[in-house]
């Protein structure tokens, strides 16, 4: 980028903020899959789910640093709450997904008051430690969430009472991919504003930040509700959209899941989940089959091989390989 | 009661074995192995290769159970740790996640998933009678084994110059260069007993936990809960943690059991928030 084109502050934030014709692509893409592979609608809708769970992630990961290893805590709650909902007599899908995120929010504003305090090796315990305390708390309580046999009896009605869900995932699809496109919005609103620049900011120094005026803990806890809201979305996408919801939803493993398709896709970059999710979905449907075991020997290799090798994700390897590309020439 | 207590103290000297290395060592580099409890499962997989497949005694495995891990660390320490001791938190669990995450596959591809069966000498079996209560056999070896253990430990780094030079890095690893002590050297001596003593706890616990390939997740949450809470690179602190979250997981189960876990991440959480460094931790 040529700084001297940049004139004010306003000027780079609007610079930062515009849509780039890749972007506009990729939307466009996400479309294909009702033309081109029909039978994959399913699997479709489960990716824009993790897509935008990723994207929870990433906001408080990748733009404002908190690493956590409990975030599936949120996707849960709000899995469990917009089952209950619809399986105690109101399965109105949208109102469903509203409460989800308003719990998810709520109980996230909880836990940023805990969270925004620590860093290091104490935060990751306690991110752990809430989701393992949540996931423990699901499992004994199996009156209200049907313990490990999963909640059964969802009913969802209609999406607006016309578009009913099939089994070919046409509206299970349509549903989630407007869903997460709408919070991408907002996400993207959210990461181009000068708050989401002071993310940045605490990211790399968070000590430095407040000199400067802008409050730490005060805008962490904020991102965090907000990215705890958005794991409540994408958890009631999935109970919405498959009629159950397991206490795997809760669980570490889910938690680990996603950072890893966060690291693989490229944290700190709004596409990095998402990309993250097709490959690692589209891949665990091809490979894992009946020994999901060994899918995880695969996992782990990544894990290390992208840590050693590739930094940034996928996304950040493009980048480089971009920007040496535009030197060369 | 006497009973309970008994139980909870011996499955604490347990986590104090598989944990007492993974805190001396965050001391140290402040890295984050969660890969830790996979060097463990290698020690619990040695003893039942040795004792199913070539007939060993379970006593004799024992030394093999911390050898093994301990080169088997020292190798990953070298080709793949060392790079990452000054990079960031997230990098660092990402590396260590994925280790544990092959290591499961790995040991599941070798062993299955099913838990593995050993059977214990007679001499550890039963239990023994002393001033009107029963003990078991067994916990009273585990107990006695720790309790070496750390004497050994504490004295070693007590009063040789070896744990002297551990010491002065856990409290300052600048300084400690500054003075000529080859930190990287005592860090990778560390890595290899740490892990080579969470190798011979896991060869001890199978005969009170089991052992499957889910075991490098299961007691990694314990092993991290232990040593947040006793504080990185004290050896007292972890003892004291590791006894306390044994008695108190123990009889939460024993008395409560639908709470299950729920009390001890409970306790944890509480514990952190109130000191967030642990209980002995001083930074």
């Amino acid at each position: 980028m040529d700084a001297s084109a940049i004139s004010s502050p306003q000027a780079y934030m609007r610079l930062q903020a515009r849509w780039r014709p890749v972007e506009l692509a990729f939307w466009l893409a996400t479309l294909l899959p009702f033309w081109l592979t029909p039978d994959y609608l399913v699997l479709a809708s489960q990716i824009a789910i993790t897509a935008l769970f990723a994207l929870s992630l990433d906001l408080i990961l990748g733009y404002a640093g908190i690493v956590s290893l409990g975030h599936a805590a949120f996707f849960g709650l709000g899995a469990y709450t917009a089952g209950l909902i619809a399986k105690y007599g109101w399965g109105e899908p949208v109102t469903g997904l509203i409460a989800a995120t308003l719990v998810a929010g709520i109980v996230g504003y909880a836990a940023s008051l805990i969270v925004s305090r620590f860093r290091h090796l104490a935060l990751i315990m306690i991110t752990l430690g809430m989701g393992l305390l949540l996931a423990e708390a699901a499992n004994s309580a199996s009156w209200l969430t049907g313990g490990a046999d999963g909640l059964q009896g969802v009913k969802i009605w209609p999406v607006f009472n016309v578009f009913s869900f099939d089994l070919y995932g046409y509206v299970a699809y349509s549903y989630a991919l407007i869903v997460l496109f709408l919070v991408f919005l907002l996400a993207r609103r959210i990461i181009n504003s000068p708050f989401g620049l002071s993310l940045r900011g605490i990211r790399e120094n968070a000590v430095r930040v407040p000199a400067l005026g802008a409050p730490s803990r005060a805008h962490l806890r904020k991102i965090y509700t907000i990215a705890a809201a958005i794991a409540g979305i994408a958890g009631a996408l999935l109970a919405q959209t498959t009629e159950t919801v397991s206490l795997e939803a809760l669980g570490f493993q889910r938690s680990a899941d996603v950072l890893v398709i966060l690291i693989l896709g490229g944290a700190g970059r709004l596409y990095g989940g998402l990309i993250g999710a097709i490959i690692f979905m589209v891949a665990r449907d091809q490979f894992s089959g009946n020994t999901p075991q060994f899918w995880y020997f695969w996992i782990g290799a990544l894990l290390v091989a992208v840590v050693m090798f590739l930094p940034n994700g996928i996304l950040g390897g493009f980048a480089k390989l971009a920007s040496r590309w535009s030197k060369v020439f | 009661m006497i009973g309970v207590l008994f139980d909870g103290f011996a499955y604490g000297m347990l986590l104090f074995l598989l944990s007492v290395g993974l805190s001396v060592t965050l001391g140290m580099m402040n890295f984050v192995n969660l890969a830790h409890c996979a060097f463990a499962m290698i020690g619990g997989y040695v003893t039942v290769t040795l004792m199913n497949q070539w007939h060993w005694p379970f006593l004799a495995t024992l030394p093999l159970a911390f050898l093994g891990p301990a080169l088997v660390s020292v190798v990953f320490e070298r080709a793949l740790y060392r790079r990452l001791y000054g990079a960031s938190d997230l990098d660092q669990v990402l590396l260590t996640i994925g280790l544990a995450f092959v290591s499961v596959a790995v040991a599941a591809y070798l062993y299955g998933t099913i838990q593995q069966p050993v059977r214990m000498p007679d001499y550890l079996r039963g239990s023994v009678t002393a001033l009107g209560l029963t003990f078991g056999a067994y916990r009273l070896f585990l107990i006695i084994m720790a309790l070496g253990i750390t004497l050994l430990l504490a004295g070693a780094l007590e009063y040789t110059r070896f744990g002297a030079q551990v010491r002065a890095a856990v409290d300052n690893q600048r300084m400690a260069r500054g003075l000529g002590i080859n930190v990287d050297a005592a860090f990778a001596i560390t890595f290899a007993l740490g892990s080579g003593l969470a190798g011979l706890g896991g060869a001890l616990a199978i005969e009170i936990v089991g052992l499957d390939p889910s075991f490098a997740f299961t007691y990694l949450i314990y092993v991290l809960i232990v040593v947040s809470v006793g504080g990185l690179g004290s050896i007292g602190g972890s003892f004291v943690a590791a006894s306390l979250i044994g008695i108190s997981d123990v009889a939460g189960k024993y008395y409560v059991p639908g709470l299950g876990a729920f009390l001890i991440y409970l306790v944890m959480i509480a514990l952190l928030m109130w000191r967030p460094a642990g209980l002995f931790g001083r930074r």
